[in-house]
């Protein structure tokens, strides 16, 4: 099911939580919606369900427009945050409850309605815990519980609402691998919202990026890291440094009025962006360079922080250091960005 | 240390044992002198000329009349409240809407006038000075000094106690289970019955307990619109003012044994309901 999202605007009493958000998703994929809270994530979600209206714009399932369609009518699974499993149900009557609840014309029979809830137990991998009541179940249990139960209504979308934030790392890793498989396996178009960009990046076929209430940026996992479009983008996903730069006419980048070494068409004030690990050291003079304020083993790799001097203040950026390479604390060190990203005019994030 | 004088460790929030058992005496004696020995006393008052006169006061015309009434009155007052007290609990919990400050001090007036208030705003209401009073009897509807009356002030004074009690624990449980339901195909009547009212049948039995609880005892409200006539409009707490007054203290307490049976099965229900509670029950707190 293509779900078309049509410069959607939504205000929560005066509050803009979303702001003209245009969005397309196609069949079968899974996206990803990431941003820090406030961002309108969860909002967007719960306006692609029907659980909230939107102030201005439509959603489109397909052709048909289900903007002004019930939560009912538009046939969602939406798998809450904390799951919102019925507590004084058992699991396999959670799973059915959307069976049972239909009108008697569409209605399977109960024979039927256990079978199909034993096959979505199969499916979850949770067979022979039908009977468990929810405070019975782990975390993860839970977890698939709620997924199996959104999945008996046959929906045309899925959409699950920070799917692992309750649970801890191993489990946390464990299911996302499980529900990349079962993505793979059920072909449902599936919107997933979360804060953790490791999430996004593994699990989606492409990133929706979330700022105030806006789209910064839509890509694959590639895309979004090894091009960001914005300087929102490249501060939030991976980590980055940043410093303030002038293009001087003819090309060279210029930081504190000095050449570093690099060079860039478009002229005027601009930020320079870099990632840790795309820095070369050097004995050149026109580099950057700063004074080594501490320096980190990280897994295969040496971090060095450094404080570049700018006038009156100083700069703090991070670099990826040879392990070989001779580092001494409170000592300058030269190097330059060998790939980097410059935003025109912007100011530092 | 060298120096070891070991003193026993104690518990930072525990107290010596003879503050302990000061407190414990303190509780224990004010209890019994206020709430044991009364009730003690009234079953030994009800038995004084023994099991007969006992059986007597009880099944004496007026005294069943009364008991009937008293039952009449709390099967129409504690369901009405039944219904406004979960309609109310839900408004204020599931929806945002103006004047719900308004709304849930207005629940709480019972609670905080007298009785007796509760029941003259009735005659006001409907005395034969009053503007409704006269129009209702021109078409035979008798509602001060009836059994119309008796209830509403009954339902007056009971209102809060099934609202109080649902509007935390609504609160508490939020919109998130009801929008699980909804998502899933149910319509808003089967999201009530199927999730909400399980959600909350443990709080909502307690509330009904309470409401019964005082519908049968209401003496103030009820005494102002009953008028008191013997076995029409004479509930059981006036029915005992009526015998108490005539000095015949073993009818009397007779009847007000059956008031104290009732609240000590109040209480013992109520105990068992809070322990439900607090095992997470299905109706407990979320898990």
């Amino acid at each position: 099911m293509d779900v078309t999202i049509n410069h959607v605007r939504k205000e929560f009493a005066r509050f803009p939580a979303l702001n003209d958000v245009s969005l397309e998703i196609k069949s079968g994929e899974l996206i990803a919606l990431l941003g820090p809270s406030g961002s309108g994530k969860t909002t967007l979600l719960r306006l692609i369900a029907g659980l909230d209206q939107p102030t201005e714009g439509q959603i489109f399932f397909g052709e048909e427009d289900a903007s002004h369609r019930t939560v009912q009518e538009r046939n969602v699974g939406f798998v809450f945050q904390h799951y919102a499993l019925f507590r004084h149900m058992t699991a396999g009557d959670n799973i059915g409850f959307g069976l049972k609840v239909r009108p008697a014309a569409i209605r399977p029979p109960k024979a039927e309605i256990r079978r199909r809830v034993g096959e979505l137990l199969d499916m979850v991998q949770l067979s022979g815990l039908e009977k468990r009541y929810p405070n019975q179940l782990s975390g993860g249990q839970r977890q698939r519980v709620a997924l199996a139960r959104a999945m008996a209504i046959e929906p045309r979308i899925l959409l699950l609402d920070e799917p692992f934030g309750a649970l801890d790392a191993k489990v946390r890793k464990e299911l996302r691998r499980w529900l990349r498989e079962f993505h793979d396996r059920t072909g449902h178009t599936t919107v997933f919202v979360t804060h953790d960009q490791e999430e996004a990046l593994e699990l989606a076929d492409r990133v929706v990026v979330m700022s105030q209430g806006k789209i910064e940026q839509v890509g694959s996992a590639d895309d979004v890291y090894d091009r960001p479009g914005s300087p929102f983008v490249f501060s939030f996903i991976g980590e980055s440094s940043q410093l303030p730069v002038r293009v001087a006419p003819g090309g060279n980048v210029l930081f504190n009025g000095r050449p570093i070494g690099i060079a860039e068409r478009q002229e005027g004030d601009a930020m320079l962006f870099f990632r840790p690990q795309d820095v070369a050291l050097t004995q050149e003079t026109d580099a950057l360079f700063g004074k080594v304020t501490a320096c980190r083993r990280l897994a295969g790799t040496r971090i060095a922080e450094i404080d570049i001097a700018n006038g009156g203040k100083a700069h703090h950026v991070e670099i990826e250091v040879p392990l070989d390479a001779a580092v001494t604390l409170g000592a300058d060190l030269r190097f330059r960005p060998t790939r980097w990203t410059l935003f025109a005019g912007s100011k530092a994030e | 240390m060298s120096d070891s004088r070991t003193t026993p460790f104690r518990d930072p929030t525990d107290e010596s044992p003879l503050v302990k058992l000061l407190v414990i005496l303190v509780g224990l004696a004010f209890l019994a002198f206020f709430l044991f020995l009364p009730l003690v006393g009234v079953f030994v008052e009800a038995f004084r000329k023994g099991g007969q006169a006992y059986v007597e006061a009880l099944v004496e015309p007026d005294a069943v009349s009364a008991i009937r009434l008293t039952l009449l009155v709390a099967v129409i007052a504690v369901p009405l409240n039944l219904v406004f007290g979960v309609a109310a609990a839900w408004a204020i919990a599931k929806f945002e809407f103006k004047g719900k400050a308004f709304l849930i001090t207005l629940i709480d007036l019972p609670f905080s006038i007298s009785p007796v208030i509760s029941g003259l705003v009735y005659v006001l209401l409907f005395g034969s000075q009053s503007l409704l009073g006269p129009w209702l009897k021109s078409y035979g509807i008798e509602i001060l000094f009836a059994v119309p009356g008796i209830v509403l002030a009954t339902v007056f004074v009971t209102f809060p106690f099934v609202a109080r009690e649902l509007i935390p624990l609504m609160q508490d449980q939020g919109t998130g289970d009801e929008e699980a339901a909804l998502s899933l195909g149910a319509s808003g009547w089967q999201t009530f019955w199927f999730v909400t009212l399980p959600n909350i049948k443990w709080g909502l039995l307690y509330g009904v307990l309470l409401c019964n609880a005082r519908a049968m005892g209401e003496f103030g409200a009820v005494s102002v619109v009953s008028g008191h006539v013997r076995g029409l409009t004479n509930t059981m707490p006036l029915h005992v003012e009526i015998l108490y007054n005539e000095y015949n203290f073993v009818a009397a307490f007779a009847v007000a044994s059956l008031l104290a049976a009732l609240a000590l099965v109040t209480l013992a229900l109520k105990t068992i309901l809070e322990l439900r509670f607090g095992a997470g029950g299905a109706g407990g707190r979320r898990h």
